[in-house]
């Protein structure tokens, strides 16, 4: 099916075909634009899939805590995870308390100690994992309160505070992302703007034959912006699909890492659909900057 | 008769030089034939210019079809320019248009369908002698053929007034007489005719005709033959 059927807008009337001269994908315009695309849809990409990460890093840390008991004596130490894993488990605010088995903290400090790591050995503190129900102030300090009246020496370890500065480096990525989308968007149409005084130049004694045969100014911006438009959706097409290559291969890269937080890199099936929309925002912010310059340069005549 | 074209005092100036027409009153009635002639120089583009609404005046008034062109505004001005034919001096043919699509142009800039543009435009170019050269563009056509293109062009959609600046200026005397012949066929079917001209053989041509003779930017016309209502009528027997 070919393209014009689909978006009857671009479908050029035989009436205005051939009225200006240059075929499509003719002149540096459409892949100025699909090099911009690529860029803004690589920009797009990569603030969404920070801001996904971002999210899922808040959704993951908030309200978990870690308490440590800090205890060299095994029996006592064991007593105040019960009395704390009991306790804690009382308190309205908390929504599940898990004391983590020895085995579990064995395998995570096996790549520092190997496989001989013995409690009696190297005291190891007891860790209790703790999710709260809310983030409120009150309900952690009234978490801490608890801790600190069941062993003074047990501490109280907020997982947002530690990931703290990760998450706000995200955060400013995304923002830079955003703003990158925007000035590509607004370079997009400065491009646009040039591309067509220069076409009305080129033009200019066709424009003016338009004119004195009654042309209205918006049959002749019809006609350059119905032209701009579908260069800048092939343009846009070309650029995404680029543009989705390079993510594709990135995203092969990231799962390749191993890593916990990469692993999911990607923005997530709403930045998808954000993303396969920038080349119709793209083509909208195109055809739009180009009637503005035409119907503005037509105003100059009589 | 009904005058279809007044100007009244209308001066006109490039700038901030010298008025280039200065002082012009007359009129063209409904159905009339006129030649503009002059020197170089007096000013005959210019008029037509204002005439085919592609320069508004410095001063005075025009009414073209009983409206007023100084203050009409511009939006209104493509409506009024499709009423009006114009074979420019230098044809403004589309280079990259076929001698087909330019003469199909007014029709379609007017919104006709498709369908009823072929025949009247194989029609029009079989008048000019180009029906063989219809798939041609300008650039392979002669001087001649390109100034009967421009002519096909301007009568295809039987304007209201014709304007025409040297339309014989490049083509030999039969297709001079030719092209004579269809302006005034088309004044007989009630357009209104006027072509400006350097060449003294044409004025004796159309019997009706008028001729207005612009010297130094102004209409010579001591007896006011040229006025609307003219003179001649209002004064007494």
């Amino acid at each position: 099916m070919k393209l014009d059927a689909i978006i009857p807008f671009l479908k050029t009337p035989p009436s205005d075909a051939r009225l200006l001269p240059e075929g499509r994908m003719a002149g540096p315009m459409p892949w100025v634009i699909a090099i911009m695309m690529f860029l803004t849809v690589l920009a797009a990409a990569t603030g969404l899939s920070l801001a996904s990460a971002a999210q899922g890093l808040d959704a993951d840390l908030t309200g978990r805590l870690t308490v440590q008991v800090v205890e060299a004596n095994p029996e006592k130490r064991k007593r105040h995870t019960e009395a704390l894993t009991r306790e804690l488990g009382q308190l309205a605010a908390v929504a599940s308390v898990r004391p983590v088995p020895d085995t579990e903290t064995a395998a995570m400090l096996k790549p520092w100690f190997g496989e001989e790591l013995n409690s009696s050995d190297l005291p190891v503190p007891a860790l209790i994992d703790v999710s709260l129900k809310s983030v409120a102030a009150a309900d952690l300090a009234n978490v801490r309160r608890t801790v600190r009246a069941v062993s003074s020496s047990a501490r109280v370890d907020e997982h947002a505070q530690w990931l703290a500065p990760l998450a706000q480096l995200l955060s400013s990525l995304k923002w830079i992302a955003v703003m990158l989308v925007i000035l590509m968007g607004c370079a997009l149409a400065a491009t646009v703007v040039l591309v067509a005084r220069a076409a009305l130049n080129s033009h200019r004694q066709t424009i003016e034959v338009l004119h004195l045969l009654g042309s209205t100014d918006a049959q002749v911006a019809t006609l350059f912006q119905r032209r701009i438009a579908l260069d800048a959706l092939l343009g846009s097409a070309i650029g995404l699909g680029l543009a989705l290559l390079t993510l594709l291969l990135l995203k092969y890269r990231f799962s390749a890492l191993g890593s916990d937080l990469a692993t999911d890199f990607g923005p997530g099936w709403f930045g998808w659909m954000l993303i396969f929309l920038l080349p119709i925002i793209g083509t909208a912010v195109a055809t739009g900057a180009a009637r503005i310059t035409v119907l503005n340069a037509l105003r100059k005549m009589l | 008769m009904t005058a279809i074209v007044q100007f009244e005092n209308v001066g006109l100036r490039y700038g901030t030089g010298a008025e280039t027409l200065s002082d012009l009153s007359f009129s063209l009635t409904k159905g009339g034939f006129y030649f503009l002639t002059g020197p170089s120089g007096a000013g005959k583009t210019s008029l037509l210019k204002m005439l085919y609404l592609s320069q508004r005046p410095s001063r005075g008034l025009i009414r073209l079809f009983g409206e007023d062109l100084v203050t009409m505004p511009r939006e209104s001005l493509p409506r009024y320019r499709r009423r009006i034919g114009v074979v420019f001096q230098d044809f403004r043919l589309v280079p990259h248009l076929s001698a087909f699509d330019n003469v199909a142009l007014p029709l379609r800039v007017a919104g006709a369908d498709e369908k009823s543009v072929e025949m009247p435009v194989k029609e029009m170019l079989a008048w000019v002698g180009l029906a063989e050269r219809a798939s041609a563009r300008p650039a392979t056509l002669s001087g001649g053929e390109q100034q009967r293109v421009a002519i096909a062009r301007a009568v295809i959609t039987r304007p209201d007034i014709l304007v025409a600046d040297e339309p014989t200026g490049n083509v030999d005397p039969d297709m001079a007489n030719r092209l004579l012949r269809l302006f005034d066929a088309l004044n007989q079917l009630g357009t209104t005719i006027v072509v400006a001209t350097h060449d003294l053989h044409l004025l004796g041509r159309i019997k009706s005709s008028q001729i207005i003779r612009l010297e130094a930017g102004r209409v010579d016309d001591p007896t006011g033959a040229l006025r609307y209502p003219p003179k001649r009528d209002l004064a007494p027997e």
